[in-house]
């Protein structure tokens, strides 16, 4: 903890207008968020949302909205949306940008939407190296249907549908589904971040910038992934969320840059 | 020096204190009282100490925090 | 006049598709329709006018494609054939829900499962009593020649959209393989985008600009009293189907004593039946829906009272007979005669069966 050094200038003067560093983007709408206390859908939603808003991209911006707690993110965001069937937003999302290749296209998916029951629709989108952007949440589970495996979910992970554990023989592995995704070719830009920290959000939304600005110069699908916490779903508090996925995720899916070809 | 100050929207704060662990001076507390919903929200325990460093806002899933900062002189300077 | 040519129901169909101003073609191959992707593909539309040709992985990414493309405001389109379109219905009912308007083209073959690669037209309940989940209908229109198939496409594609909701062109394997006679229709431009933005702009998701409010493109909504709304919603528009699109062609049936029904490549075989059985001295005529969703109640309630038993032809075990029956309410003799498997009927059974399940019965 660092050292606590008192000043004497009155509050009001400090809030001010004038002074304001961070405040909530204009590209959220009103609505409160439908997640959890500590889920870290707000996040990242927001630096989705920061990000359109510097490049000042929303007024072509399309985005797409999976099935899962997300299922509502175009509730939240004050931009064109489309919602799609459970695994399906990378064939929207090549449907949309296709046919408007001057529009960005960014597809948002959990765990289950983009490994599990979209895996064909991931791997192939990313393999015709579609132009577009694909945020992957991995929070291990799956948490809308009430906390079930999820591909992602780690060996020995308690879930409502493993409640002794992951065990592999069983259920199979996790899948690192970003690796394969940084194998294929169509892919330019593949990168595991997370938000759980002050330091990792600052990287997480330089990663989401640098995902926007390959679909800017048409290199390829870029894809983020942000391992992130199902505090419900874990049956733990957020702050004991955020700590488990230190502990637990992030040694099975270590942060970092899978694949950076490089922008002009 | 830099100064700075946090508001908190209480009636969004759905108070899972992740604010309280990402700031490095252990400033914000969480308060006694309930908003409508019945979360305890965030507050600047210690107003005074607060540098707007963002690390609060950065990581709240509700971005129900705004961060002031400024900058103003050393108190020894300003004395003279 | 057109230009005219000698080609396969699913050759037209294709050229027809580029010809109609289609933004995109979105498709996954399969018998007996491959030739459309491949006539697509060979005759480079990207150059012709810069429309989106591309395979996709499966048939439900093509669909989901055709979703995210037909929810920009564009003109899109996908074909496949039975097992196909099957894989489609998940996304078709998405499409429906979200009120999307696009065309799949399903050219029909032999079912269950895979079936056969023949022609049939088992697909008639899936195609107009919803075919996904949920209380939704497409408009289903059913060609009966080539030059059906190359005419629909523009027709498929203005009802889409006065609609907002996906129109089937339900073929079958006989009309997309066999060859005719087809006057090909003079090339409509593709829409631009601010043609787009002026005409779909309320509803498309083409990039939300500071003037109006976003657009949203979905299918859910948890609220009930709203999506009770909306399917009443949706249930108005099929009302206005029923009023406004009915489509059908009568032949030989204003002395009739006895009538067909049939559609597609059944209509073909009924049409000669009439033939042979008027030269017996059967006064036989046909009744041949072109829209089967709004199936055309109307006129077969007016011929209910005018002939004295119906028979449906149909290349399935019977199922279009049942919104005949329905219509007809009871009060003339329904039958159906069909084949199935692949297996197509002749004229002259289709006489055979008028005479022994509707005249001699």
């Amino acid at each position: 903890m660092a050292k606590v050094k008192h000043h004497n200038i009155p509050l009001d003067q400090i809030i001010k207008p004038e002074n304001i560093v961070f405040k909530r983007t204009k590209l959220f709408t009103d609505n409160v968020l439908s997640y959890c206390p500590g889920c870290g859908h707000g996040v990242a939603h927001r630096l989705i949302l920061e990000v359109l808003e510097e490049m000042g991209i929303a007024d072509k911006t399309i985005g797409i909205a999976p099935v899962g707690c997300s299922v509502l993110a175009y509730e939240f965001m004050d931009i064109d949306m489309q919602e799609a069937a459970h695994g399906r937003a990378p064939a929207l999302a090549t449907g949309i940008k296709r046919t408007n290749p001057d529009k960005f296209v960014f597809a948002y998916q959990g765990d289950g939407d983009l490994a599990a029951i979209g895996t064909a629709e991931t791997i192939h989108t990313a393999n015709r190296g579609e132009n577009i952007t694909v945020i992957f949440i991995n929070n291990g589970i799956y948490g809308m249907t009430g906390g079930q495996m999820a591909p992602t979910t780690i060996y020995g992970m308690k879930t409502s549908t493993t409640p002794y554990g992951r065990d592999p023989k069983q259920m199979g592995h996790p899948l690192k589904i970003t690796e394969i995704v940084a194998q294929l070719p169509g892919t330019c830009y593949v990168t595991r971040q997370a938000v759980h920290t002050p330091a990792l959000v600052r990287k997480a939304k330089k990663a989401i910038r640098k995902a926007f600005e390959y679909q800017k110069q048409n290199k390829g699908l870029s894809f983020v992934e942000i391992v992130s916490n199902c505090n419900s779903g874990w049956k733990m508090t957020p702050v004991q969320a955020v700590k488990w996925l230190e502990e637990n995720m992030l040694p099975y899916y270590p942060l970092g840059d899978l694949k950076d070809i490089g922008l002009d | 020096m830099i100064v700075g100050a946090i508001v908190v929207d209480t009636e969004r704060c759905k108070g899972c204190e992740l604010c309280t662990q990402a700031c490095p001076f252990g400033i914000i507390s969480m308060s006694e009282d309930v908003n409508s919903k019945g979360y305890h929200y965030a507050y600047l325990a210690d107003p005074y100490a607060c540098t707007g460093c963002e690390n609060c806002a950065l990581v709240c899933p509700d971005t129900v925090i705004t961060v002031y900062r400024m900058k103003v002189e050393e108190p020894s300077k300003a004395k003279n | 006049m057109g230009e005219i040519l000698l080609m396969k129901g699913n050759e037209a169909l294709a050229e027809a598709i580029i010809r109609a101003g289609a933004d995109a073609y979105f498709g996954y191959p399969i018998t007996p329709q491959s030739e459309v992707m491949e006539y697509l593909a060979a005759a480079k539309p990207e150059e012709r006018t810069g429309m989106v040709l591309l395979q996709a992985e499966s048939e439900l990414a093509a669909i989901n494609m055709l979703y995210g493309a037909g929810a920009t405001g564009k003109k899109v389109i996908t074909s496949s054939s039975s097992p196909g379109i099957s894989l489609m219905q998940e996304g078709i009912s998405y499409m429906a829900g979200a009120e999307i308007p696009a065309v799949i083209v399903n050219v029909v073959r032999g079912g269950p499962g895979l079936g056969t690669i023949q022609p049939a037209q088992s697909d008639y309940f899936q195609a107009t009593k919803g075919g996904g989940h949920g209380d939704y209908h497409l408009l289903v229109l059913a060609p009966n020649s080539v030059q059906e198939m190359a005419d629909f496409v523009p027709l498929a594609f203005d009802l889409a959209f006065k609609y907002r909701n996906p129109v089937m062109i339900l073929s079958d394997g006989l009309i997309g393989q066999m060859m005719e006679k087809v006057e090909l229709f003079d090339p409509i431009p593709r829409w631009t985008d601010e043609y787009i933005r002026e005409h779909h702009g309320s509803w498309a998701t083409i990039g939300k600009t500071p003037d109006r409010e976003r657009n949203i493109i979905t299918s859910l909504d948890l609220v009930p009293e709203r999506m009770e709304k909306h399917n009443l919603h949706l249930k108005e528009k099929y009302d206005q189907m029923e009023r406004e699109e009915v489509r059908y062609e009568e032949i030989s049936t204003e002395d009739a004593e006895y009538l067909f029904v049939a559609y597609g490549s059944s209509s073909r075989i009924a049409m000669k039946a009439v033939k042979l059985a008027r030269e017996e001295g059967i006064k036989v005529g046909l009744l041949r829906p072109i829209t089967l969703f709004p199936f055309p109640k109307k006129p077969l309630e007016r011929l209910a009272d005018q002939v004295k038993g119906i028979l449906t032809v149909e290349l399935s075990l019977g199922q279009m007979v049942e919104d005949v029956k329905l219509a007809v309410n009871c009060r003339i003799p329904v039958e159906h005669y069909g084949r199935v498997g692949g297996m197509i009927p002749t004229p002259e059974e289709v006489v055979e069966a008028l005479k022994t399940k509707i005249i001699n019965r």
